[in-house]
């Protein structure tokens, strides 16, 4: 039987959703193992051995792999890959695409990104052309390395498993890079990609000050996760991780509320697989209405203190 | 210091991709090509560090077909000093292309690559990560600022969860993401000028790479479309209508 390796998403000791949904991915490719790297992540390996088809876990546990530095973690799982393993799996996260493409160029393989589906052993769907196109891809390479787009996979239950758990030693420290600090923000929100509703602002909000004075207090009464166009975000109305679309946070919540965003081809690819997508927009022709299953035209500035009032 | 600045010629972002009715492909005929947005910035990015001080020479590549010259030509044509143009009518995958700036990095010896994060045509986000391993060099993806320090460089990361600084020992890759600048225009005389800028031609052979694909595309198609929705006439109703999603309550 094959075997996938999933590579294990972690931060402050618990594991991020995205792993679960690789697993789903990795389940439908063979045996799930997992790795996990770290320093200090006992504790996240065992909850990783816990995951519902996790049967092997390899926990790399070192200073050098702290900060998911690429340059250090890379080698193992390519190491890993090479003598146990026929599929590497990643969440098409940062981190993910960080990672995954170094792993594959030391197999030399062509990674498959950010695949929707696997329709076989070799062969993935993943979208191309800002998610206009969907192209069914076969691999040829031997060993094969994939990110997974979270969206796309069910999460894997996080209890279930009964995996073992191995140590593994070698690699460190490459010597070719080094963590300075990070700038993340503690929100008491919902991370985007799991929010189970969105509200998103874009340009029309205008200043940080009226993106957060209207959008803040909608999302607050809708328990939502906050969102952005990349022209919120360019203006500085948002930071850069509230971005949604082609380069930014693929979303599918079950309610999107679309805010003052106009409904170009690179925020849609980031949102139009949420189940219900709400727009508030005053151009009745706003290319945002030709996928929005509820539309309101008209001013945000009036409608939406009205709305979160009402709610 | 060198700079390499590899450029990817592909379907302009303002023009809507239409999947070809036999399956194969989007259509590329008589539509408008650019260069992808994110290489725009890594030029910007190059040519501010030049003008910095920081940087001595700046180098452009693509690996594509004889309308790359014209992507090659814009980079040349905004501020980059010469131009490697790798001749291929086949499609070239971000292994290949990343094994190909590998051969070309191994000559000039650059201190840093800078690519973009992504090409907007495959969505890969590959390539720069790639060549990172094959060199054995550190790599700043998704770059929202670049301070190079003498030996190293300062990258600030765009990632999921807000900002993070790597520093890696030079020479070096860095991909750009969309915060890193705002590419500058290029000037009708520098257009002119850049006719006359060294543009070398040379082909993936030249290199020792083969290009063959390890990816086959079996089909491509359009996405299940959504279908508009309705328009409501007020807030109360709006929330009528969200409300019988059964998401709220
Ligand atoms: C390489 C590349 C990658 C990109 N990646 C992304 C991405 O990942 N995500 C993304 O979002 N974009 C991305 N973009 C940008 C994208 O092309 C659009 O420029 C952007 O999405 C526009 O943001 P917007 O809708 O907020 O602004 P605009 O297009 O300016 O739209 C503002 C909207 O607000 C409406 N409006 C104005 N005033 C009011 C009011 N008072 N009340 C109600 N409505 C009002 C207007 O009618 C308009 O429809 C990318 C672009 C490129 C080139
Ligand atoms: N054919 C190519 N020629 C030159 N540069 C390329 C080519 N393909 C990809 N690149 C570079 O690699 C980056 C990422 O591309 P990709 O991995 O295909 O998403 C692009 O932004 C370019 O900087």
């Amino acid at each position: 039987m094959s075997v996938a390796l999933v590579l294990v998403e972690h931060e402050g000791g618990a594991i991020k959703d995205a792993t679960l949904s690789a697993v789903t991915a990795a389940s439908q490719l063979g045996e799930v193992h997992a790795l996990v790297a770290g320093q200090g992540v006992g504790a996240v390996a065992d909850a990783a051995a816990k995951i519902a088809g996790v049967t092997k876990v390899h926990v790399a546990d070192d200073a050098a792999y702290g900060h998911n530095l690429a340059e250090n973690v890379a080698p193992v799982a390519a190491a890993i890959v090479k003598d146990h393993c026929d599929y590497l799996v990643a969440p098409a996260t940062t981190t993910g695409k960080n990672i995954a493409p170094r792993v594959a160029a030391l197999l030399d393989v062509m990674q498959v990104s950010d695949i929707l589906s696997v329709e076989g052993p070799d062969t993935f769907t993943r979208p191309i052309y800002a998610g206009n196109a969907i192209a069914t891809v076969k691999s040829s390479d031997a060993k094969k390395v994939l990110t997974v787009r979270g969206t796309a996979f069910a999460k894997a239950p996080a209890e279930g498993g009964s995996g073992s758990v191995e140590a593994w030693s070698g690699g460190g420290d490459a010597g070719l890079s080094s963590f300075v600090g990070a700038e993340i923000a503690a929100s008491e929100r919902p991370e985007l990609t799991s929010a189970k509703i969105i509200v998103s602002g874009g340009r029309a909000l205008g200043s940080s000050e009226e993106f957060h004075r209207l959008i803040d207090p909608l999302a607050d009464r809708l328990g939502a996760g906050v969102g952005a166009s990349r022209a919120a975000v360019d203006a500085g109305y948002a930071p850069n991780d509230y971005q949604v679309g082609q380069t930014g946070k693929i979303v599918a919540p079950e309610l999107y509320v679309a805010i003052g965003i106009s409904g170009a081809i690179q925020h849609l690819a980031g949102m139009k697989d949420s189940k219900t997508i709400v727009a508030i927009n005053k151009d009745e022709d706003a290319p945002i209405f030709q996928v929005a299953d509820i539309g309101l035209v008209g001013d945000l500035f009036k409608l939406v203190p009205e709305l979160t009032e009402k709610l | 210091m060198k700079i390499l600045v590899p450029v990817k010629r592909v379907l302009d972002y303002n023009v809507k991709p239409r999947v070809k009715a036999d399956g194969t492909g989007v259509d590329l005929a008589n539509v408008k090509m650019s260069m992808n947005p994110f290489d725009e910035i890594a030029v910007e990015e190059a040519i501010r560090l030049k003008e910095k001080g920081a940087a001595t020479e700046i180098v452009a590549v693509s690996v594509g077909p004889a309308k790359a010259q014209e992507t090659l030509r814009t980079a040349l044509a905004m501020g980059a000093d010469r131009a490697i143009h790798v001749q291929t009518d086949d499609e070239v995958e971000p292994l290949a292309v990343a094994k190909i700036l590998k051969a070309i990095a191994d000559e000039e010896t650059p201190g840093l690559v800078i690519l973009g994060k992504q090409a907007i045509d495959d969505d890969s986000n590959q390539t720069g990560q790639m060549l990172a391993a094959l060199l054995n060099w550190g790599q700043g993806t998704f770059a929202s600022k670049v301070e190079v320090d003498g030996s190293s460089v300062n990258v600030t990361r765009e990632v999921d969860g807000g900002l993070e600084t790597v520093k890696l020992s030079t020479p070096a890759i860095v991909t750009t993401d969309l915060r890193l600048n705002e590419p500058r225009y290029a000037t009708l005389p520098n257009i002119m000028k850049a006719k006359s800028k060294p543009l070398a031609a040379k082909t993936p052979g030249d290199y020792g790479v083969d290009t063959a694909p390890r990816l086959t595309i079996t089909n491509v198609v359009e996405p299940a479309k959504r279908s508009a929705g309705i328009k409501v006439g007020s807030v109360d109703e709006l929330i009528a209508k969200i409300k019988e999603t059964g998401v709220i309550a």
